[in-house]
């Protein structure tokens, strides 16, 4: 088999065995990004000095006689990751002259491992997005279908990973960012409960609703990969103590007994029917492994998205004031003052969306609406929390579809921007709720692929891993690639 | 008509954390520009805020020391507003949940009554970074160096009613903050800045008047001077059919004037929300007990003890227990000649117009207290006269040593033998024959005056260091025999 089809498991077992090295696996996918990746724009940057030299010394380190499981893989990392001396653009014209003077703990982590870092991949403008169309390096391209989208704001993550132009890649997930464009392109990808992942070196959107975690062509990969992510971090206030389960253990525990929440609100109006089935199918499919499956209500679902397009702009709209052209970033031309810095540095370097969510949450936040937006909002969050809480009372795991639609046409949703917000109605509540979610591949709708979307508790990624490792046991799914790649 | 000033005061002390309130940079100040300036600091894209503990505990001190309820659940939250020297576009403050709350201290007034000024709030926040417009011309430069610095920002209640009495107020916060080792209180390097805000009204008017808002004034003779200035300016106005506007204004102390910075209209919109980069912070009871255990005296308690242990006077007392320094150099005084009357006398008289004159501080003082204390037992046991002493003081300044030692140096120690004195009074009668002659035909009224001259005489002929009880006593029965 060549080497790009291997998944990140199969290279992590071919590296140990000596099969090839890890020079000659990044050689061979620079080449392929260089081949392919015209086609899909997944990267904003490869960094192809770097993954040489990382994956020579992760040779040499194996010559040495380390054996790390992540040793020599290569992996590329959404580009709000910072990486030290490397463009860290955050897909936006603002940071297109940003070299991050530092690595994200997440890259530090990775690339103590010995993870080879191939580039940084295309995103919606500081990960503002769906679709990934609002990145000012241009659209992504769903690699099942050209002239579709891959979902965002991780597009690029997705798209790379499903053209099999690399194993595994990182993304972030707000509201959605990890799961969508992972349902969109038949990968599998978590976002971790809020705060298992260090967000120092992450470029933020919506602090109190970002985290970051993998995405990959199945859940034993994901695991791999989240397993030398996660963690505590004293850089990061919101980081959590708790101790890091061992999540490639917990991929073969047995399903029998297990109880799966349907909620009810999730198969409502708005889902595609043919979604829904691939969706019964599965549970059919995890009832055959021996789980059992009870309808449940999550009342307050259809709050979730108000609340969370006043509370991510909010907080975008304050963590967005440090781009104002004075210290680093997109400066404007022969500016007349400092006023004229501040408004055309901003006017010229952020794009559309951008703005529409300052704008917006400027507002939300501003003398005398702000309790009737954030405040309220921030009630409905509390609610959601509450919902989910009731919930897993009753149930192990909650099932859904990820998404109401497969992937969309290019342009097909620019000029409606609550069309595409409400891409997000399945994903945006575990944001809210800091619970985790993971979406996995579940058959496909006129060549499309379709997502299944899996939440748990809190600090059950290992669970949720383990859900999704025994169907793919017994599913193929996630083996299929797109054709062309 | 007659006008009543009203004044509340925001101070923000600067704490003096070894690092700063959200990153690990060095605090110090004075160092090269934007060499004390880390990632955060520099609000770099991804980075984030861990609060410094250090800076929590000393904003409980502030709190038990002024006996207000601190705040178990403290959230911090952002002020959002565009500046270059503010690298996030935002400040991370505190808004609706302060670290202290309602609280009081208590001032002495001029002519010694106490005054006691409600505080209204205090809360952790963090200081912005400096523009320099000076140094580059055209441009401005940025100096991110203080930006992180923790600060203290203390509300007061709208109780001062004169510019005397903020000063007062000012100078209690100041000792407080200084007591509390949270604050090292320098006005000229910023470490304690003050805003005013003043209004007036008519005597016996129970509504505010509109208040403006004299910003970053940083010293006391400034602050005075600003408050003054500014109630004539609103008098004035009012007077003349005029109306104060809600405003910030700045004194220029070089003209003595405030002028308008912005108004009401032109003020931001702040859009406070709470900080989601820092969790809330919860303080335990067993922290505040803790820490309260290990509160210094304090200005207050020290005044009292002052009074009630020494008996000194409430003016004396306050004097002294205004910084620790000083009473801590006065009790070392008192420690050694066991008289806190004179030590008290010698410390705020002698000693004090030295430093003033030299502009030292009192830990910076040529004389120690156990120099000027060995010096006090020399005039308690009559080895020298007060006159002396001044000389001997003086002397020790210069670095001549202890008081024994310029006691013996000089000659200077008294003629306390009665005998010797008795003969130098008899030569210098007799040199004064004509004067003893007049002195005794005189009536009692005039004797009075005349008795200074012979003991004048008596202390010249002695070079001072006859003991000046005995001259006087033996130069009566002399005189009267």
């Amino acid at each position: 088999m060549d080497m790009h089809q291997l998944s990140l498991t199969d290279i992590s077992r071919a590296l140990a065995a000596k099969e090839f090295s890890a020079s000659e696996l990044s050689s061979h996918l620079l080449a392929r990004i260089k081949a392919l990746d015209p086609q899909l724009n997944s990267f904003i940057s490869v960094t192809e000095e770097l993954a040489l030299s990382q994956a020579k010394a992760a040779d040499a380190r194996r010559a040495n006689g380390e054996t790390g499981a992540l040793l020599g893989a290569p992996i590329a990392h959404k580009d709000l990751f910072c990486t030290q001396g490397v463009r860290t653009s955050c897909g936006s014209k603002m940071l297109d002259n940003f070299k991050a003077p530092y690595n994200a703990t997440v890259v530090e982590k990775l690339a103590g491992v010995g993870c080879v870092t191939l580039g940084k991949l295309n995103m919606d403008e500081f990960a503002m997005g769906s679709s990934n169309e609002s990145s000012y390096y241009g659209a992504v391209k769903n690699p099942w279908d050209l002239t579709r989208v891959p979902g965002g704001s991780s597009g690029g993550s997705a798209a790379a990973v499903a053209a099999r132009l690399l194993p595994a890649a990182t993304g972030t997930d707000t509201g959605g960012s990890i799961r969508q464009p992972a349902a969109l392109t038949n990968l599998t990808g978590i976002k971790p409960t809020y705060g298992r992942v260090s967000r120092w070196g992450m470029i933020a959107y919506a602090s109190s609703l970002d985290q970051a975690g993998p995405l990959a062509r199945n859940a034993e990969d994901c695991a791999l990969l989240l397993q030398a992510m996660a963690g505590f971090d004293p850089k990061d206030s919101t980081s959590l103590e708790q101790p890091l389960d061992d999540y490639l253990a917990a991929l073969n525990l047995p399903l029998k007994g297990l109880r799966i929440g349907l909620p009810k609100e999730y198969f409502a109006a708005g889902l595609d029917g043919r979604i829904a089935a691939a969706t019964l199918a599965v549970v059919e499919e995890l009832k055959k492994l021996g789980a059992t499956v009870k309808d449940i209500s999550l009342p307050n679902t259809q709050h979730a998205i108000a609340a969370y397009y006043v509370i991510a702009p909010a907080e975008a709209s304050s963590n967005l004031s440090r781009f104002d052209g004075v210290r680093f970033g997109y400066r404007c031309e022969n500016p007349q003052n400092l006023e004229d810095l501040y408004k055309r540095s901003r006017a010229e370097g952020f794009g559309d969306e951008v703005k529409r969510r300052i704008l917006v949450g400027a507002y939300a936040l501003s003398a005398g609406y702000y309790d009737a937006y954030y405040l309220q909002a921030q009630k409905i969050r509390r609610l959601i929390k509450n919902d989910f809480v009731a919930a897993f009372q009753e149930v192990d795991v909650i099932l859904s579809p990820t998404t109401p639609n497969p992937a969309w046409k290019l342009g097909e949703k620019n000029n409606d921007p609550v069309a595409q917000y409400l891409e997000d109605i399945y994903t945006i509540t575990a944001n809210l709720a800091g619970i985790p979610g993971l979406s996995m591949p579940a058959g496909f709708v006129d060549g499309l692929p379709v997502g299944v979307q899996l939440l748990a508790p809190y600090f059950q990624e290992g669970r949720l891993l383990n859900v999704a490792h025994q169907y793919q046991q017994v599913t193929a799914w996630h083996t299929q690639a797109p054709s062309g790649f | 008509m007659q006008w009543e000033t009203v004044i509340g005061l925001e101070i923000h002390a600067q704490l003096s954390t070894k690092s700063k309130i959200f990153s690990a940079s060095a605090t110090t100040f004075g160092a090269e520009p934007n060499t004390q300036a880390s990632l955060i600091d520099l609000g770099m894209p991804g980075t984030l805020p861990v609060l410094n503990a250090e800076a929590v505990r000393m904003a409980c001190k502030f709190g038990l020391a002024i006996d207000a309820e601190i705040a178990e659940r403290n959230v911090f939250a952002r002020k959002n507003y565009f500046y270059p020297d503010l690298p996030k576009g935002y400040q991370t403050s505190q808004m609706d949940h302060p670290i202290v709350g309602k609280g009081f201290l208590d001032i002495t007034l001029e002519d010694g009554t106490a005054k006691r000024i409600g505080i209204t709030r205090a809360h952790l926040e963090e200081d912005a970074g400096k523009s320099l417009h000076e140094d580059f011309h055209g441009m401005t430069g940025i100096d991110l160096n203080r930006a992180g610095t923790p600060l203290l920002e203390i509300v007061s209640e709208p109780d001062i009613r004169s510019a005397k009495e903020a000063v007062a107020y000012v100078k209690a916060i100041h000792a407080l903050v200084r007591y509390l080792g949270i604050c090292d209180g320098n006005m000229a390097e910023g470490s304690l800045r003050c805003d005013c805000n003043v209004s007036v009204r008519p005597v016996g008017q129970a509504a505010y008047g509109t208040r403006a808002e004299i910003k970053n004034v940083n010293s006391f003779r400034f602050i005075e001077k600003a408050i003054n200035h500014e109630v004539q300016r609103q008098i004035e106005l009012i007077e003349d059919g005029g109306k104060v506007v809600q405003e910030t204004r700045l004194y220029d102390p070089n003209k003595d004037e405030t002028r308008s910075m912005r108004s009401k209209e032109e003020a931001n919109d702040y859009r406070y929300f709470p900080c989601p980069d820092l969790l809330p912070v919860v303080i335990e009871q067993s922290l505040l007990d803790e820490i309260r255990a290990s509160l210094p005296e304090l200005p207050v308690q020290k005044r009292e003890r002052f009074e009630a242990q020494f008996g000194l006077s409430a003016y004396d007392a306050d004097v002294l227990a205004s910084s620790r320094e000083l009473a801590n150099y006065f009790e070392a005084v008192n420690a050694t000649c066991n008289d806190a009357k004179l030590a008290a006398n010698w410390v705020m008289g002698e000693l004090s117009s030295l430093l003033n004159k030299d502009g030292l501080e009192i830990d910076q003082s040529p004389v120690s207290a156990e120099q000027l204390g060995g010096m006090i037992l020399r005039i308690k046991d009559n080895t020298i006269s007060g006159k002396i002493a001044k000389m001997v003081f003086e002397a020790m300044a210069n670095g001549e040593g202890s008081a024994d030692q310029v006691i013996e140096a000089r000659g200077l120690k008294q003629v306390t033998d009665s005998g010797a004195i008795e003969s130098m009074l008899d030569e210098m009668l007799a040199a004064n024959a004509e004067q003893v002659e007049q002195y005794r035909a005189a009536d009692e009224a005039k004797r009075g005056k005349m008795f200074g001259f012979f003991v004048g005489q008596a202390m010249k002929v002695s070079k001072g260091k006859a003991n000046p009880g005995q001259v006087n006593q033996l130069l009566k029965s002399k005189l009267e025999g």
